[in-house]
């Protein structure tokens, strides 16, 4: 497998090294180690339940790991909660749109670290004024600020949800199923700003059970099985028909083609 | 929801042969919202974070017994600290009782509703054990004067002074916010809609100061002015108000309300919230229980029976939705006096207690009907959309 060779010289924006999650008796994620460079997309891919959600949930905080090492821009990186995560830069787009419907873009896109008046107080003003910015970057058609976010359209949904990644400068985007709940234009808006993300040097993972869009948006793809990360290979060197087998069957694609 | 609570009055000053919208019936009025009116502002928060407290009638019960006991059996009579101490180990009392019941919630898993109604049991007991029942009287003159009664109010010029204030308050703080948003670059709007709610604003802030004004001390010429427990409940109101809109707190209490699991990964501890939202109603309990006891001057074992159902009622009543995130303070404040108003007229028209009791319980059954049409609509409005 050749690497870039730009991800020789410095350490990779993230590493996740023999990551292990068990619920119980599930054993969600099973030994898994995978890398992340600035700049590149990685499309997470297997069928339901293979634990690509569980493994990047790790990541961002929402599931503390059982066991395993994440190290973000080669230190090690100590993720017990959401909050860990975004102080290292990692922002999460949830695969079921992780917003709180009843209050408006602003105070979504600014949920748990709002911006305050010198006296402690809320900024709305400051934070509207913010999110106009960051919003109209992304969707210039975006409608009314301060609807509350249950009145907007799934595409609109998602540009909080990224506006969040843009206003906070992330440098690791995990998006899980970013565009599963939006319609045919919506989806490529998104797609678009996800290739953007990638040349400004971000660092993405990709999940969704799109082959065929996550082939076009990546530069390697992980296929997992049952837990376990069955193999990573770039895009350029396979065909979508090869990373199906490897969905099917859980076996690498040497073991297979040869 | 103003505009319910203008038709009420207009139909009850009607069917009152002009008695209901007297100064002297506005003053009570605001004299017996002002109660519930306190811990309605809390149980918006607590219902809004997708709970409810049903013990809310008991613990005003037994804080206020604890109170009238410290007073007067336990702290020495004449002290000048004896109230004041009082009232202090009464909200640390209201608070502790508010963690309890929020442990088990927010810690244990356990349903609001069924904690709370074991609070309701637990503190009604408790209230009668403290003193086996007794009444404990009489209280404090000063600590009387919280209640309101026949001296507890500030009299026409600190009236008028105070009405000053809070009129040049909202004056000044409309312009600021203004300015602020034209400077951030934002389209204002028109200045003619400014200036005109503002003197909205300080216009009803005018009348209600006029109203308390034209009540006279019985048998004298000196005006009453507003009463210290509206005095309270308004600062409260205004307090809570700014808690629920302009603190980080009571902006995460909506967003878990809205949706618990987006703020928990938003990095929001939404357990300590909810704890914290339990605590905050129970002092605002010993609160109530304050005014409560200040006014009848005396601690029954009694006190706040029944009081959970005004609270909800008024919270509800409020827009308060009991589906949790949605919920306003200024409206649970209408509530209360739309509620108050509703008992006080029926009074007024001679209905009979057990009527009365009739007619709340299905107003009540009204605005939880209207707010579950509300919602249930808002729902189908999503599915479309989705
Ligand atoms: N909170 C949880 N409690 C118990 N089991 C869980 C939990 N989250 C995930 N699992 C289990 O872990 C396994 C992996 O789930 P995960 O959500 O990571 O799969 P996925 O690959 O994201 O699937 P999908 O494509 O359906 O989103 C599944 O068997 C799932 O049932
Ligand atoms: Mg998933």
């Amino acid at each position: 497998m050749s690497e870039p060779l730009e991800g020789r010289v410095s350490a990779p924006l993230v590493e996740m090294r023999r990551m292990v999650k068990r619920f119980g008796s599930v054993h969600a994620v099973e030994d898994v180690s995978i890398d992340l460079r600035a700049g590149e997309v990685v499309g997470l891919l297997g069928h339901n339940g293979a634990g690509k959600s569980t493994l990047v949930k790790m990541l961002s905080g929402a599931e503390p790991a059982d066991g395993g090492e994440i190290r973000i821009a080669g230190e090690i990186a100590q993720i017990r909660n959401p909050r860990d995560a975004r102080r290292l830069g990692v922002e999460t787009l949830y695969q079921d749109l992780a917003l709180a419907d009843n209050l408006d873009t602003p105070a979504n896109l600014f949920l748990g670290r709002e911006l305050r008046t010198p006296f402690g107080t809320l900024d709305d003003h400051a934070m509207e004024r913010a999110a106009a910015q960051v919003i109209g970057r992304l969707n210039p058609s975006f409608g009314d600020l301060r609807a509350p976010v249950r009145n907007l359209s799934g595409g609109q949904r998602q540009s909080v949800a990224i506006a969040r990644a843009l206003h906070f400068n992330a440098r690791i985007l995990i998006m899980d199923e970013p565009t599963a709940a939006l319609g045919p234009e919506e989806t490529a808006m998104v797609v678009e700003i996800i290739r953007q993300l990638a040349r400004e040097g971000l660092g993405i993972f990709l999940v969704s059970h799109d082959l065929h869009g996550v082939f076009d948006l990546s530069d390697r793809v992980a296929v997992m099985k049952n837990g376990r990360l069955v193999d990573v290979c770039a895009t350029s060197e396979v065909t979508p028909d090869d990373v199906l087998a490897m969905i099917i069957t859980g076996e690498p694609l040497s073991s297979v083609g040869g | 929801m103003a505009a319910a609570l203008v038709a009420i009055w207009v139909i009850l000053h009607g069917l009152s042969d002009g008695v209901f919208l007297t100064p002297r019936n506005l003053y009570n009025l605001a004299v017996q919202s002002s109660v519930v009116a306190v811990m309605a502002t809390g149980m918006v928060l607590v219902i809004v974070a997708r709970h409810i407290d049903l013990s809310v009638g008991s613990v005003l019960g037994f804080v206020g017994m604890a109170i009238a006991t410290l007073q007067v059996e336990i702290l020495p009579v004449d002290a000048a600290w004896n109230w004041p101490l009082s009232i202090a180990v009464g909200l640390a009392l209201g608070a502790a009782i508010g963690a309890w019941q929020g442990y088990w919630v927010a810690y244990r898993g356990l349903p609001a509703f069924v904690v709370t109604l074991a609070g309701l049991l637990m503190f009604r007991g408790g209230a009668f054990l403290l003193t086996d029942g007794r009444t404990v009287a009489p209280l404090d003159p000063s600590y009387q004067l919280l209640g309101g009664g026949l001296r507890g109010s500030i009299g026409a010029a600190w009236s008028w002074a105070l009405g000053g204030v809070v009129a040049a308050g909202l004056v000044a703080r409309g312009f600021a916010v203004r300015a602020r948003r034209v400077r951030l670059g934002f389209t204002p709007r028109p200045l003619s809609v400014e200036i005109a709610l503002l003197a909205l604003g300080c216009g009803l802030v005018a009348l209600f100061v006029g109203v308390m004004n034209s009540t006279l001390r019985p048998g004298t010429e000196i005006a009453r002015g507003i009463p210290v427990p509206v005095l309270i409940a308004i600062a409260v109101a205004v307090g809570m108000s700014g808690i629920a809109g302009r603190t980080r707190f009571g902006r995460y209490v909506f967003a878990m309300g809205g949706n618990p699991q987006a703020a928990a990964l938003a990095g929001i501890d939404v357990r300590r919230l909810t704890l914290q939202v339990f605590v905050l109603m129970g002092i605002l309990v010993s609160v109530a229980a304050v005014l409560t006891t200040a006014r009848l001057n005396a601690g029954t074992n009694s006190m706040g029976t029944l009081a959970e159902l005004a609270v909800i009622a008024a919270a509800v009543i409020g827009g308060t939705s009991l589906s949790g995130g949605a919920g306003s303070i200024g409206g649970a404040i209408l509530g209360a006096v739309i509620m108050q108003s509703l008992e006080t007229g029926m009074v007024l028209l001679g209905v009979s207690s057990p009527v009365r009791q009739v007619v709340i319980g299905l107003v009540l059954i009204a605005a939880v009907w209207l707010d579950a049409v509300y919602t249930r609509r808002r729902a189908a409005s999503s599915w479309e959309a989705a």
